[in-house]
């Protein structure tokens, strides 16, 4: 498993559908641990009833089949499909309305799901909020200067049993991004890739778990956007510019080398 | 989560098992087929399928990469690339007129040869060969900290004076391999250059590729490429080189030049498309304030709009 988790992070993001699938075939027996570790883009579909996007991720499916949030039913239909409890619903409803403004007003368009399940052994409860953004010249990119910008965030948060007011929450976030431009001048430019984050805090559960979740992952996103321009471009471009100097840059070699010849 | 309802996935086949191994090994990120082989062995778990995919995928790579490899009793350093193949263990260095023994999945020259006399040039085309390359190696020793440079003959070498057409084709490699810092990268520019006796011109098509993966936090990978064309009069050998290297200086300085405005405009233009760094509101979500949603997600409509 390692050596396949390995190969994910060395392999072009691009193409991680590619080498997910190949994965699959050669270790057929770890598929259920490759589906739920290796992040991949996030797929759409409708919900007939309310005509409502939804967010397809490892959490919401069974078997082949998918469950929407707005009518907490699978697409394709199943007779006994996994369903959280009552109660557990009841927040997962709340939690994908609130979640969809907070995306409107973040990402200005977009498509978010929330999911949320009880763990097989254990009390408490997890969930995952997804985010799904075309900010393409077709897209919902205002701008326009992508040809292709594709942002897609899954945040996983584990919440444990509540002890004397406060429980503790895991949150793992990854964000996938992936730019592309397209001009005469500099051909083309692609960025893809994805980065993962971790943080745990014990908070009061006074104000509701809704609230110490959203604001986890309010806080993450923060971080990840600024990460995302320090590790996205800034190593990337040190690399870049590490191969070959800049022309004014060159200059200074030039004159660097002459002194030395003269020596 | 659910239980899986899975249907019986087939046996894959031998031959299956090592087009899949060659895939990750094609796509290895510059300086990192090493790793990834590593990794396909210990999933291949077949030795004899391993050595079948690294036997076919290493040549491919390498080339592609355009690798450079040392030569034994430091005769110099060879440039691993399909125009100076004669055979798929046995690479040309034009420059010392040496012949280079190679093993691909090892990625290292075992035996240098001086070459024969038809794996070489003509001396007319060697005129023109061998000052461009002269030219190159001063051009890349200020532009490129660490670059390799060689140029080759690719059609025609046997050309014995004026009157003939004939190709080169000049490559620069620059690679730079830092896995303890999670990095690495690569420039590659390949140059056709076509000279043209009847019209008495000299043509070039420039192809430039530039790589990085930074791995640290995840996997994030840069993919660029560009195409650019010029020309200049056909004149003696070391006219044309330095016609042809000041040319080839200036596309590559554009190239980095555009790059760098690349850098500088998409931080800004790009994030603000994808996720805004607050929202218009200026303050942060009120998350607290459950009552008031389906007031917010109309005002919010209404502000969305309005941008």
């Amino acid at each position: 498993m390692e050596a396949a988790m390995d190969l994910m992070r060395r392999m072009p993001p691009k193409q991680s559908q590619t080498a997910l699938s190949s994965l699959l075939a050669l270790l057929p027996e770890h598929s259920q641990e490759l589906l739920s570790r290796v992040d991949q883009p996030l797929e759409v579909l409708c919900d007939v009833e309310s005509g409502k996007e939804f967010l397809l991720c490892d959490y919401n499916r069974d078997g082949d089949s998918h469950r929407s949030p707005w009518s907490n039913k699978y697409h394709p239909p199943l007779d006994d499909g996994c369903q959280p409890s009552a109660d557990l619903r009841k927040l997962e409803v709340e939690a994908n309305d609130v979640f969809a403004v907070y995306r409107d007003q973040y990402y200005e368009g977009g498509i978010s799901s929330v999911y949320m399940w009880e763990p097989d052994e254990g009390e408490g409860f997890a969930s995952c909020f997804l985010i799904k953004k075309d900010g393409s010249k077709s897209g919902q990119g205002r701008r326009g200067y992508l040809q292709e910008g594709l942002w897609d965030a899954i945040h996983v948060i584990e919440v444990g049993a509540e002890d004397e007011g406060t429980a503790r929450y895991r949150l793992t976030s990854t964000v996938m991004l992936s730019l592309t431009t397209s001009d005469t001048d500099a051909g083309t430019f692609n960025l893809s890739g994805s980065i993962t984050r971790q943080m745990i805090l014990d908070l009061a559960v006074s104000e509701g778990h809704l609230c110490n979740m959203g604001r986890m992952i309010e806080e993450m996103e923060g971080k990840l956007r600024n990460s995302l321009d320090q590790v996205y471009f800034g190593k990337t471009k040190e690399m870049v510019f590490s191969l070959r100097r800049p022309p004014d840059m060159m200059q200074q070699q030039q004159d660097n080398l002459l002194v030395n010849y003269s020596h | 989560m659910a239980e899986q309802k899975q249907s019986e996935p087939e046996e894959l086949s031998k031959k299956q098992r090592k087009e899949i191994a060659k895939w990750f090994l094609i796509n290895s990120p510059p300086g990192e087929i090493q790793y990834v082989a590593k990794d396909v062995e210990s999933l291949l778990m077949d030795e004899h399928v391993y050595e079948m995919a690294v036997s076919e995928a290493f040549p491919l790579y390498n080339k592609t990469h355009m690798i450079c490899l040392e030569m034994p009793n430091r005769s110099g350093e060879v440039l691993i690339t399909a125009f100076g193949e004669l055979d798929g263990s046995h690479y040309l260095d034009p420059r010392n007129a040496q012949v280079a023994t190679v093993d691909h999945v090892k990625q290292v020259c075992s035996m240098v040869r001086p070459a024969t006399d038809d794996e070489l040039p003509s001396s007319y085309v060697e005129e023109f060969r061998g000052a461009l390359d002269a030219e190159l190696v001063r051009y890349i020793s200020e532009a490129y900290p660490k670059g390799i440079c060689s140029v080759y003959c690719i059609s025609r070498k046997d050309a014995e004076g004026p009157g003939s057409d004939f190709e080169l084709v000049a490559v620069i490699s620059a690679g730079k391999h830092s896995p303890q810092n999670f990095c690495n990268g690569s420039w590659r520019s390949v140059w056709r250059i076509e000279f043209k006796d009847e019209l008495q011109l000299v043509e070039l098509i420039g192809k430039i590729e530039v790589d990085a993966h930074y791995f640290e936090e995840g996997n994030v990978q840069l993919d660029t490429n560009h195409e650019c064309k010029d020309s200049t009069i056909f004149q003696l050998a070391e006219e044309c080189a330095v016609s042809l290297a000041n040319i080839i200086r200036h596309h590559e300085s554009e190239y980095i030049a555009a790059l760098e405005a690349s850098y500088s405009n998409l931080p800004d233009t790009t994030f603000k498309d994808l996720r805004r760094k607050l929202p218009v509101t200026r303050t942060l979500f009120p998350w607290h304030n459950t009552l008031q949603f389906s007031l917010t997600r109309d005002l919010t409509k209404e502000l969305g709009i309005g941008n």
